[in-house]
């Protein structure tokens, strides 16, 4: 294969790749993008996973290692599948809070704070130049693959200026179209869709290659299984340790590596993306690595002891003169570079323009507030791009390409791990605090670089051999592979182990010691219960910021065209004309995130900080809405306590009502009555004294004329005196003579006098006489009354056959109970709220004479006598109680 | 915050929104079980690679995906219905 082909292909794949990202920029700027933004391209461009040290790597570490390359695998595919745990919240809050970076996030989490901003970016270059260095050694490496495949070998290839070349070409790639505007949200469509696409070709390379070893090489599945159980096995053995440590590795990485958290939360379009994603990028995984132990396997067989593993993927169909092939996974392998470096480096210079260059500008520059701040942000990056690039291109040249690099992915995977715990305590535990992820992050930082990284150069390179014989500062429990003399541990799970536990101790221990601030608070509520809704008072209280600086800032922020809609349409919400509203606490809030998609939420807070003059958000505010929440609890709980009591005050006025309405119909009913009752008797008398005006009559006759006409008169009087009673008794002015006096003699005294009434009747009488011997305190002419009336009623109205009344006598307590229970069908329901009324009287069958007052005047008596009486319902018969105090207290008036 | 009442019982499809998330979080564990069951396999707590490994991975790899791809399409339908957090 002629080498300048292949230059000529590497620079026509480039050219392809601009076009792509240049005709989607294109359709973004129109917002025509269509199915651009569906969850194929989303789970596509998380691919970037796979990086060149994956494409031809992983072959190398099966050759190697046997099935433990899997391992790295492992750790996504059991993260997306639980996507519902972790990745569903964290998409959330990337979009929720206009997150630009994992920087961003855990600076914002963690209370805006820059200082934690600039830990993890440099946590986070720190890690990502031997990888960046990496992916250009291996582009390097496949060029030397075809060089020294050239048959004439004519070409003397140096690696150096290869690097160079390819260098210089990412960054114009990614100047390009990674700093083309500065987007609201961080958000490159072009680039994402050039990253689906290499996505495409990678695996299409790799899918090529293995089917072309297992079908075409080895003939077919069953030998291929044939032969790598025919393999030798002795190399191929795996440590749990490792095997469970690296697959706890790979899945660390993935959440927090630059690059992934850029395509995963920063360039997400869509939560439903994400559930795609769950299942598809596993997928996609499981495709790259479906023919990695074949190729293996068979390369170890079929290519020449000595040859390098990593490079099977190339070098197998070159042996087997498939030069088309071989084209095929060189680009493969190119894309897999290029796509990692390219969106790193976008990740990189985010962090680094948000949390180190712009915040150092604002403060050197601070008067300068005319500049337009877009372009300073854009050059930032743009030199940020550069500068990555450029630490990648020394950090390959430094090490010289040496075989140390192969062990630089696991190796840059922990540094970016140390992120996981205050990114997890973040986002599920409110109580982390800046400080303890301060801690956190930098021991971590320091035991990683100590235990892990620093090593990484070989004894002698960094770390002086002294150190790693007898440790630091000659304490031996000190040696960088054996920390804490733990000597039997694989070096790379020993650096896990011990930077990760001192990190979560760290970050533990700091977090439950210190307090946090109140805009930590504030964002740790928001971020932890970010599926709750808002939470929590609004940051800025109303200050002194002018609209007008407000909107100058913002001009040099979003510029003109995006600043000017924004406060005009808010101006217009607070029904203003114009383009200045009132820096209301909710404007600035929104302000302020609107801003924070563009320079990072540190500096636009910090910006915002600066105009509106104050502290935000203090602990009082935040206090005072937790008694404002308490205070609306207590306050909707006395509405309704108030509720059922106005419920129940309304349904007693309805029964007084109703009542009301009955008596008022008992007394019109009544007057027609009295009027009848007194009409009868006059009638009879003005009669029978006519007759006896007009003389002539025999002396009998006389007599019994006279006899009528003084019963009815009688009747009149006594119905009278009733009335006259009844009224003294209502107006209290009754006067009573209290005496000693026996119940016993007052019940006798009631039955003797009750015969009177329908003494045609025979009623049986049961008492309990030895109850009965009480003497009581009390006007003994008034309760006598009282038992004549009942015992009357009863004797009236029972209408049982054989007529019974049962008097029963209960003492206690000071109080005397007296009940009269017939054995007749008693008094129905709704009437037994009324007969203690006036003028009522049930029914006009059994009316003996009586006006209806007679139980109304029961009732009075008893009140004047302290007592009561009252209707018991079910007891086999109307049935009456009469309460009497044992003593009439007499008033002392 | 306090947490707005919830119901304490569901009815029969917000119920088996419920057990479908309860799934779903559920799943990397069993993975994670699966994945690492083999290491119980091998003598002398070191494990070498057989034909048989591979299939087993790339099976129970194949089982996860599926599972995960039949619970997201519910999680998806049933997600915005109630906002809730657990």
């Amino acid at each position: 294969m002629p080498f300048n082909l292949l230059v000529l292909a590497c620079f026509l794949y480039v050219a392809f790749l601009f076009t792509v990202a240049f005709v989607v920029e294109g359709r973004a700027a129109k917002g025509r993008l269509g199915w651009l933004r569906s969850p194929l391209v989303y789970t596509l461009s998380l691919s970037i996973y796979c990086t060149a040290w994956t494409f031809y790597g992983a072959v190398g570490y099966a050759a190697r290692s046997g099935l433990e390359f899997l391992t790295i695998y492992f750790g996504p595919t059991l993260v997306f599948v639980g996507w519902w745990w972790l990745l569903r919240k964290l998409v959330r809050i990337g979009r929720q809070h206009r997150v630009t970076s994992i920087a961003d996030l855990i600076s914002s989490r963690y209370g805006k704070s820059n200082t934690l901003g600039v830990i993890v970016t440099l946590i986070a270059v720190v890690a990502a130049t031997p990888y960046i260095a990496l992916q250009l050694q291996s582009v390097v490496l496949s060029f030397g693959v075809f060089a020294s495949a050239a048959p004439d070998g004519s070409r003397p290839l140096d690696p150096g200026q290869i690097a160079v070349w390819v260098a210089a070409g990412l960054a114009f790639f990614t100047i390009l179209f990674g700093t083309r505007n500065l987007d609201a949200r961080e958000q490159h469509h072009g680039i994402v869709t050039a990253i689906a696409v290499e996505a495409v070709v990678k695996l299409v390379a790799l899918l090529a290659v293995g089917s072309f070893v297992v079908w075409g090489i080895a003939g077919g599945v069953a030998e291929v299984i044939a032969r790598i159980d025919a393999a030798d096995l002795a190399a191929w053995q795996v440590a749990p340790g490792r095997w469970t440590g690296i697959t706890v590795l790979s899945a660390a990485a993935v959440i927090c590596l630059p690059r992934m958290f850029q395509v995963m939360v920063v360039e997400n379009e869509d939560e439903g993306h994400l559930a795609r994603a769950s299942w598809a990028f596993p997928l996609y995984l499981m495709a790259m690595s479906l023919f990695i132990v074949p190729i293996a396997v068979v390369g170890l067989e079929r290519m020449p002891a000595g040859a390098n593993p990593d490079m099977f993927v190339l070098t197998l169909p070159l042996a087997e003169g498939r030069g088309g092939l071989a084209m095929l996974a060189f680009l493969g392998g190119f894309s897999s570079a290029t796509s990692m470096v390219i969106v790193e480096s976008i990740a990189l210079a985010t962090m680094i323009s948000n949390h180190v260059m712009i915040p150092l500008w604002l403060r050197l520059r601070a008067g300068a507030a005319e500049d337009d701040l877009r372009q300073v942000v854009l050059m930032a990056r743009r030199l940020a791009i550069a500068a990555v690039l450029a630490l990648g291109y020394g950090y390959y040249h430094v090490s010289g390409g040496s075989a140390a690099l192969a062990s630089i992915g696991l190796v840059a995977f922990l540094g970016v791990a140390q992120v996981l715990p205050a990114l997890l305590g973040g986002i599920f535990w409110r109580g982390a605090t800046r400080t303890g992820a301060i801690l956190g992050l930098v021991t971590g930082l320091v035991v990683w670089a100590y235990t892990s990284f620093l090593p990484s150069f070989g004894p002698g390179a960094v770390l002086p051999e002294a150190v790693f014989a007898e440790g630091l500062l000659g304490f031996g429990w000190l040696r960088p592979l054996s920390l804490f003399g733990t000597e039997a541990m694989d070096p790379i799970i020993h650096a896990l182990f011990w930077s990760m536990a001192l990190n979560v101790l760290a970050f533990c221990a700091g977090s439950l010691l210190t307090f946090p601030g109140p805009v930590e608070r504030l964002q740790g509520a928001a971020f932890v219960n970010v599926f709750e809704g808002a939470v929590g008072p609004q940051r800025w209280a109303r200050g002194r910021a002018e609209p007008e600086a407000l909107l100058g800032m913002a001009q040099r922020i979003l510029g003109e065209e995006l600043a000017l809609p924004l406060f005009q349409s808010e101006a217009r919400a607070q029904g203003k004309e114009g383009f200045l509203p009132d820096p209301t606490p909710g404007f600035l809030d929104a302000l302020e995130a609107r801003l924070s998609g563009s320079v990072g939420a540190a500096t636009a807070h910090a910006m915002i900080g600066q105009l509106v003059g104050r502290a935000t958000v203090t602990v009082e505010d935040l206090m005072a809405v937790a008694s404002e929440s308490a205070q609306i609890l207590e306050y909707s709980a006395r509405l309704e306590a108030r509720e059922t009591e106005l419920t129940r005050t309304a349904g007693a006025l309805r029964e007084a009502n109703e009542k009301l309405m009955q008596i008022s119909l008992q007394k019109d009913a009544f007057l027609s009555q009295i009027s009848h009752e007194l009409r009868t008797p006059m009638t009879s008398i003005r009669a029978f004294s006519e007759i006896l005006t007009e003389g002539d009559l025999p002396p009998d006759l006389v007599m019994r004329y006279g006899r009528i006409i003084h019963d009815e008169a009688k009747r009149l009087t006594r119905l009278l005196d009733d009335l006259l009673d009844l009224s003294v008794l209502e107006n209290g002015a009754v006067q009573l003579t209290v005496g000693l006096a026996s119940l016993q003699g007052m019940i006798d005294t009631a039955l003797t006098a009750a015969r009177a009434t329908r003494p045609e009747r025979e009623f049986q009488v049961i008492r309990d006489l030895p109850s009965e011997t009480i003497y009581l305190k009390t006007d003994a002419d008034r309760l006598t009354q009282v038992f004549i009336n009942l015992i009357s009623n009863a004797r009236k109205y029972c209408d049982a056959a054989r007529p019974e009344l049962r008097i029963a006598v209960r003492h206690k307590g000071g109080r005397v109970t007296v009940d009269f229970v017939d054995n007749g069908k008693g008094i129905a329901k709704d009437s037994q709220a009324l007969i203690f009324e006036k003028f009522s009287r049930l029914t006009d069958a059994n009316r003996a004479g009586g006006a209806g007052l007679g139980l109304a005047i029961c009732r009075e008596i008893m009140q004047n006598l302290g007592g009561s009486v009252a209707y018991v319902p079910g007891q086999g018969g109307a049935a009456f109680r009469v309460t009497v105090p044992l003593r009439l207290e007499t008033l002392a008036a | 915050m306090r947490r707005p009442k919830r119901p304490l019982f569901l009815a029969r499809a917000p119920y088996r929104r419920r057990r479908l998330r309860d799934a779903a979080r559920l799943l990397p564990v069993l993975g994670a079980f699966l994945l690492l069951l083999p290491l119980l396999w091998a003598p002398e707590s070191r494990m070498s690679l057989s034909s048989g490994d591979v299939i087993y991975f790339f099976s129970v790899w194949l089982l996860l995906i599926g599972l995960a791809a039949v619970f997201a399409s519910g999680l998806r339908s049933g997600d915005g219905t109630d906002e809730e957090e657990d």
